[in-house]
């Protein structure tokens, strides 16, 4: 075990994927000598090479394109997206392409060993354009996983997943936890299993759901609603797509109360399909109306943000309502 | 209907020749020698002192608001910061060659287009402290300037979305009738972009009088320009799309204006779109989040100071005996004190009220945004002190 941050966490799952396969390349902007805008390609270049950590040109829609036609070869590529508010470009790669690459030609070809990491998320101060959300635009497509890990271990290990399982994979890392982030990681080989919701804190009175660097903000309103005498199950759900209903809605069968926050715009983010599925299934359970603690339906403002962002007063005082209603 | 024969201007070989790449040679135009003498078969635009003096003041004027800004943010007192150090010839030569009424689609390191066209430090200042006196009511990072009075449209991050976007703005100019060109700033790993692209090749087919500006300064973050482009530059592309386009030294100030003015004229007399590519170099950072000793030798940026744009012209000046030495020191210790001030007033404005949040996001807020903004002044209420820009004006 070593204590490092997140961005070192992604550094040696890279290598630890790069060492044990040299089928696997890493690419995007500024990702090669420099080690990435964030320094999560470190060293890559320097110790594999040139042919297999490079830089491309400033290209999202090139970056995904090249990426999936590289997989489709059979070889492992893990492209970068500077930040996830510029993957939109490489939308119609990811979402007609990618997405569709095994289905369209009946299994014959796939891109499944592609996997595009992206950092996203706010509290950073970054404005409109470096703080975005947009998980839930991916989690609309069939065809792809999403996955977002809340810290170092859980980076790791599901980056080391993402790599390796047969789908392509969006991996998205919170940018705001990089280096606030710091745990213990196994410097070995691991992987956690992609498509698992993980229950963090057991609880009684009502189900805390979020993920990302949004799982830090709910485990700090169950300690202020604990202080209240409300006993809350906190679950990183970790896995956008495909996301892990039997394990919310058996903590929702216990609890009766279902609270879900993310940073993205509520109205049709991935809360409301999961508020969805939930009420199918355990419509008897609900003993109040699932809750949504999200950002607001604006675009991501920068003076503003602290009163944009669904932090942990807000979901604090919807716990209490919920509890209450 | 016209007959069409797209094989018309193709000509015939019979034996396989593959056209090799650098056949066509761009050459670049400079007025100046680095020193600021003028080479001998140079043509110099016709230009006056009182616009020079403009010139000269409006690059000096950016390059000390970068120096203070780059050190606000040092010193935490502003969260980001941009210069353009070694590029003001390429966007205030350029600007300068313009007409208020055209439009400036710039990307983001064109401080200095925008300075010539009258932004006051105040304002520069206002949007750097996002506080509500700024123009787009804060709600973008700092350097992301936009002023509908000066027709200097306001900045995005997304590299290259403003190019495609050039041609339609000035497509518009045309059918509306107006004797204005729109300009579009960009450097040369946004033109790896998809909308560069599409927005050249729109343009010419569309004959839309737009001028494109590639400000080619060798580094986009930390990938080099040879990482970035096997081709001969930016330029090259612009024949390849049919675009008339001129290469010109980017660190000369009179070149870069003469080419403008030329483009200008060629945009607006036969309405069609024209490519500008400014060879130059960033001196600075990328921004104040970058750090460039991890890309490029010391040596290599002293070599490019050696070029700096702004003693070259100078140079020039003082030759012409245009270059008043006292007055222009004056007018250095003013500025400077200038911005100083605006800095510490910028500091001390509010953000804007929190009803601004739903604002702007339609012509008129929804029903849902006004719910939302209800809950959230309900929940500043209960919370003043976690939300201490706001909750004072609730």
């Amino acid at each position: 075990m070593a204590k490092m941050n997140m961005l070192q966490a992604v550094n040696n799952a890279l290598i630890t994927a790069m060492n044990d396969d040299e089928k696997v390349m890493v690419f995007g902007e500024d990702v090669g000598h420099f080690g990435g805008v964030f320094r999560a390609t470190s060293n890559l270049q320097q110790t594999f090479g040139k042919g297999r950590c490079f830089n491309t040109p400033l290209t999202e829609q090139g970056i995904i394109g090249f990426a999936t036609g590289l997989a489709a070869q059979g070889s492992v590529p893990i492209a970068e997206i500077q930040f996830a508010d510029y993957i939109f470009p490489a939308f119609d790669q990811i979402v007609n392409e990618t997405a569709k690459f095994r289905y369209r030609s009946g299994g014959q070809f796939s891109c499944g060993t592609l996997t595009i990491r992206t950092p996203y998320g706010g509290g950073i101060a970054g404005g409109h354009y470096h703080s975005q959300s947009p998980e839930a635009f991916f989690a609309h497509v069939p065809g792809i996983k999403v996955i977002v890990p809340r810290n170092p271990y859980q980076a790791k290990g599901l980056l080391l997943a993402s790599i390796r399982d047969d789908n392509p994979v969006l991996f998205m890392e919170p940018k705001r936890l990089y280096r606030a982030s710091v745990g213990e990681v196994p410097e070995d080989d691991y992987k956690l299993p992609l498509g698992q919701a993980e229950v963090i804190t057991q609880g009684t009175d009502i189900t805390l759901l979020a993920w990302g660097a949004q799982v830090e903000i709910i485990e700090k309103a169950a300690v202020l609603a604990e202080e209240q005498g409300i006993s809350c199950e906190v679950i990183d759900l970790q896995s956008i797509l495909p996301w892990d209903v039997e394990t919310v809605c058996h903590s929702v069968a216990k609890t009766g109360r279902l609270l879900i926050n993310h940073e993205a715009p509520l109205t049709a983010g991935f809360a409301s399909e999961i508020a969805a599925s939930v009420q199918e299934r355990c419509f008897l359970n609900l003993e109040s109306p699932i809750c949504r603690v999200c950002g607001l339906d604006t675009p991501y403002p920068l003076a503003h943000e602290k009163e944009y962002m669904p932090d942990h007063l807000k979901t604090f005082e919807a716990i209490k309502r919920n509890v209450n209603f | 209907m016209k007959d069409r024969n797209h094989l018309a201007k193709v000509g015939l070989i019979h034996q396989v020749k593959i056209v090799e790449n650098g056949l066509i040679d761009i050459p670049m135009l400079q007025v100046l020698r680095p020193d600021g003498s003028v080479h001998q078969e140079a043509e110099l635009p016709d230009i006056n002192e009182p616009l020079c003096l403009k010139i000269l003041q409006t690059m000096q004027y950016i390059r000390l608001l970068d120096e203070r800004m780059v050190a606000a943010q040092r010193q935490g007192r502003i969260s980001f910061y941009l210069a353009c150090t070694g590029e003001e010839a390429s966007t205030v030569g350029s600007a300068a060659a313009l007409e208020p009424q055209d439009m400036i689609m710039s990307q983001y390191r064109e401080q200095g287009a925008l300075a010539f066209r009258g932004f006051t430090s105040k304002e520069f200042m206002d949007q750097m402290f996002s506080n509500q006196n700024e123009l787009n009511k804060g709600r973008q990072m700092p350097i992301h300037y936009g002023s509908k009075a000066l027709n200097f449209m306001t900045i995005s991050s997304p590299l290259g979305t403003q190019i495609p976007q050039a041609s339609g703005y000035s497509y518009g100019q045309k059918m509306a009738g107006l004797n204005a060109v729109t300009i579009c700033y960009f450097g040369e790993g946004a033109a790896s972009e998809g909308d560069f692209h599409a927005g050249l090749n729109m343009a010419a087919v569309l004959n839309c009088p737009v001028i494109f500006f590639c400000r080619n300064n060798g580094y986009a973050i930390s990938t080099p320009s040879e990482e970035q482009f096997a081709g001969d530059g930016i330029a090259s592309r612009g024949l390849g799309y049919g675009v008339r386009t001129i290469r010109v030294d980017g660190n000369d100030v009179l070149a870069v204006y003469a080419a403008t003015e030329q483009a200008r004229k060629i945009a607006i007399e036969q309405q069609c779109p024209v490519l500008i590519e400014a060879m130059t170099y960033r001196l600075a950072a990328h921004s104040t989040s970058d750090d460039p000793t991890g890309y490029r030798s010391k040596d290599e940026e002293e070599r490019w100071r050696l070029k700096d744009p702004l003693q070259r012209f100078k140079n020039w000046l003082d030759s012409k005996g245009w270059l008043d030495q006292e007055h222009n020191l004056n007018f250095i210790e003013q500025t400077r004190q200038d911005i100083l001030k605006e800095l510490k007033l910028a500091e001390q404005v509010p953000i804007c009220p929190v009803e601004q949040i739903i604002e702007d996001v339609y012509d008129t807020p929804p029903w849902h945004l006004k719910a939302q903004l209800v809950d959230l002044k309900k929940h500043i209420e209960k919370y003043p002190e976690a939300y201490p820009k706001t909750s004072g004006r609730l």
